[in-house]
């Protein structure tokens, strides 16, 4: 195995492992809160019951923060093992 | 270069809305002198209209790669704000705020499906595709999967998906113009129909962009401004987004009171004899027809004969017209009208209660539908093929990432907007109409009530409005805000100009992708390979021409609701493309046999499921699996899908050395040098 091929794969893994948990993330977000809504709707946050405020808008917030950070992350596996950047 | 490309186009769009601010407040002023409602309604719409043919002109081209893909030089925050066009279509725009009107929290399956998606688009899709970098998705499922099978097959679901989501538009465009400048549904349709071929037959995917970043300024103004003074009328915050919360505290409180009414109770009750009594003349058809028609005939020789005036007796011959005519029409037309009464003898529920229902059982059943809705209207968005082609557009892979993450800003603007909105609108119908005379309602119920979108019956007689004798169409909840909340009338004709966008965007982005697939990946990659450049685009323009008639003519027959048509398609996409897809990218042992019998076998049982369950096809909910109804049959399709293709991969040889390279290409950082690109 070259030593570039070598670098690819890491590349790869990286990536893998970041989509992984931030897909885990994503899978948590979406599902875990409509399921338990009904318990989470006794607790109130800024005057929202919690389980309709994730379904509303926290969750939504939570998607966001998960692209941008997935974004910033590539970026920068990008950046590191891009064709002819020294290791 | 990037930098000051999009600053120049930043400079012109912001000239536009200038433009745009300036219009609407010209007409404002125009009103308060007296400008009637109905030419501010005309001059929006054509104004926007002329506006959008405009940018299409100015962006026509002839060069295929503009044509396909933009040139690929369109900048991150452009095509967020072209895709959040593009995906938001007029059911978001003009049914979501309904629709979470209706179904309170289980509504919000909309809500975080349609965000939610957007991650999946950026984790596994959406970088991946610019990296292969060609013109449609049949075209990496072609090079992926080796031939024009898995081409066709997913050339067919694309199809299949675009179709019915892009005659939904068009209903939607239909139904605004004729409500806002009063002209005939059919004729509105074939309005629509110019203004979207206006922006696509010249420039195609260029032209579509920059109308679509246009129209999407329009469609988020127009959405964010009335429920902004509304929000600011009622809480003192015009931060709606913000404020809700609180509104929804004291709706809570208001439910509790009118929910325990004993008006209440009794108009419900009188519903439900009301649904028992249709029960009984379905259950003794044909003898009650005849019955039915013998009294209505009396009833007119009697009036007759007492000397009634002119209007009571022409309104009894009129009720003897409407009657069915065959027993077969009578049981069609009185169970609806059951289904309706029994809707309305239902006790409501809290807004903000999750899952309702009755029992157990029911709250459970609900549960799962609002579990499974959310999985599949997420799977679908990352799998919608008029979407996933806009990540063609930008020059390079990290501008493709980024522009996932502006499409969902864009996006999240208007799905966090519309809670409020619903909020808004029941708060104001609860503590200011429900509970006063029928005789003082404001003029809007009247002036709606005409074309059928508000009803108000007496049914118990006591003079005043009760919760369950107000019913308001669910696609006019939107619409009616701006009256309810008591805003001029130019408001009014911006919420029909947002409604407009949404819709001719949606449908130009839809029409693009269907003609491309017929004439790119049919035409040029199947039939004829040696086509010149000119000719595919002869092709393309023909295509397009074909597709939006048939679509408008579909529209113009007035098919079933647009939630209902637009969600079936989530399922579809979802079923038959997302796994070939993200297998194509994550597993390199997927082949082309695997990728075909998965698609078909997730397309198949899903259609196979909404056939056996959904009314519509005749099919029944006692049919149903787990009781998961019909718009959420991608659940099923799904997994199906995904494990097929795995399964008939192992059984079948890899795939050629070339694929696997392509494969490794995919995963290998992007080599474009950002400074390089674009421009």
């Amino acid at each position: 195995m070259t030593d570039s091929q070598a670098r690819q794969d890491v590349y790869w893994w990286r990536t893998r492992c970041l989509t992984a948990g931030l897909l885990l993330i994503w899978g948590l977000i979406s599902f875990l809160p409509g399921w338990f809504a009904d318990g989470l709707n006794q607790h109130e946050v800024l005057g929202w019951p919690l389980g309709f405020y994730m379904a509303a808008q926290g969750g939504l917030i939570v998607f966001l923060l998960v692209v941008w950070v997935y974004d910033q992350g590539m970026r920068r596996l990008e950046a590191r093992y891009r064709k002819g950047n020294g290791a | 270069m990037m930098h000051a490309l999009v600053r120049r186009i930043g400079r012109y769009y912001a000239w536009y809305s200038l433009g745009f601010v300036a219009l609407v407040l010209a007409l404002a002023l125009a009103e308060r002198a007296g400008l009637s409602p109905r030419w501010i309604g005309q001059i929006f719409l054509f104004a926007s209209i002329a506006l959008y043919a405009s940018i299409g002109v100015l962006s026509r081209t002839s060069d295929v790669s503009e044509y396909y893909v933009a040139g690929r030089r369109v900048p991150a925050v452009f095509n967020g704000m072209a895709t959040a066009a593009d995906w938001m279509s007029a059911a978001s725009f003009i049914g979501l705020a309904g629709t979470l009107y209706y179904a309170g929290f289980e509504g919000l399956a909309f809500v975080s499906g349609w965000t939610g998606g957007y991650v999946l688009v950026a984790l596994l899709l959406a970088p991946y595709l610019r990296k292969f970098g060609q013109f449609t998705i049949p075209d990496f499922l072609g090079a992926r999967y080796e031939g024009h099978v898995a081409r066709m097959v997913g050339v067919c679901a694309s199809i299949l998906a675009s179709f019915v989501y892009v005659v939904a538009q068009i209903y939607g465009v239909g139904l605004i113009t004729s409500r806002f400048i009063g002209i005939e549904f059919e004729i509105g349709v074939f309005v629509g129909l110019a203004g979207i071929l206006v922006c696509s037959f010249l420039g195609g995917m260029r032209a579509v962009t920059w109308t679509q970043v246009a129209q999407y300024l329009i469609l988020i103004a127009a959405y964010l401004v009335p429920v902004g003074i509304l929000s600011y009328k009622t809480t003192g915050n015009p931060v709606s987004q913000w404020s809700y919360g609180q509104v929804l505290q004291n709706l809570g409180v208001k439910e509790l009171e009118l929910f325990s009414d004993p008006r209440e109770y009794e108009v419900r009750a009188q519903y439900r004899v009301r649904a028992d009594e249709y029960g009984r003349k379905i259950q003794d058809l044909p003898e009650s027809l005849l019955v039915e028609r013998q009294a209505q005939v009396q009833r007119v020789n009697e009036l007759r004969i007492q000397g009634a005036s002119a209007r009571d007796i022409s309104q009894a011959e009129r009720a003897l017209r409407d009657l069915p005519r065959s027993a077969d029409e009578a049981r069609i037309k009185w169970e609806r009208l059951r289904q309706e009464s029994l809707l309305r003898a239902e006790p409501p529920y809290p807004h903000a209660e999750a899952h309702p229902g009755p029992d157990t059982a029911s709250r459970s059943r609900a549960r799962n539908n609002f579990l499974a809705l959310v999985f599949v209207l997420m799977v679908g968005t990352a799998a919608l093929p008029h979407i996933l082609t806009r990540y063609y557009t930008t020059p390079t892979v990290a501008e493709a990432r980024a522009s996932v993450f502006w499409s969902l800003f864009f996006i999240f603007l208007l799905y966090v907007t519309a809670p409020a909105y619903a909020v808004f609108a029941k708060w104001e119908v609860y503590s200011t109409l429900i509970g006063t005379p029928i005789s003082t309602l404001p003029a809007w119920v009247a002036s709606w009530g005409k074309v059928g979108l508000v009803r108000v019956e007496d049914i118990n007689g006591d003079g005043i409005l009760q919760l369950a004798e107000l019913s308001i169409n669910s696609d006019a909840i939107l619409l009616l805000l701006p009256e309810i909340a008591g805003l001029p009338y130019v408001v009014s004709g911006l919420v029909a100009a947002g409604g407009l966008a949404a819709a001719l965007s949606t449908a130009d982005g839809l029409l693009l992708t269907i003609s491309h697939a017929l004439s790119h990946d049919i035409y040029y990659k199947m039939v004829n390979p040696q086509a010149s450049t000119q000719r595919r685009l002869v092709i393309t323009k023909s295509q397009l021409l074909v597709v939006a008639v048939v679509a408008a003519w579909m529209a113009s027959l007035r098919p079933d609701s647009i939630l209902f048509m637009v969600g079936l398609a989530f399922s579809i996409a979802a079923s038959a493309l997302f796994p070939a897809l993200v297998l194509g990218i994550f597993w390199k042992r997927a082949n082309r046999w695997g990728a075909v019998a998965g698609m078909l076998a997730g397309l198949g049982l899903t259609l196979f499921y909404i056939v056996r369950t959904h009314p519509f096809f005749g099919g029944s909910m006692a049919e149903a699996w787990f009781e998961i109804s019909p718009i959420s049959c991608g659940v099923f399709g799904v997994p199906v899908g995904f494990v097929v293709i795995v399964l008939v991969s192992w059984l079948t040889p890899p795939p050629s050395a070339e694929v696997q390279a392509l494969v490794d290409d995919l995963r290998l950082p992007d080599d474009t040098h950002p400074a390089r690109a674009g421009g």
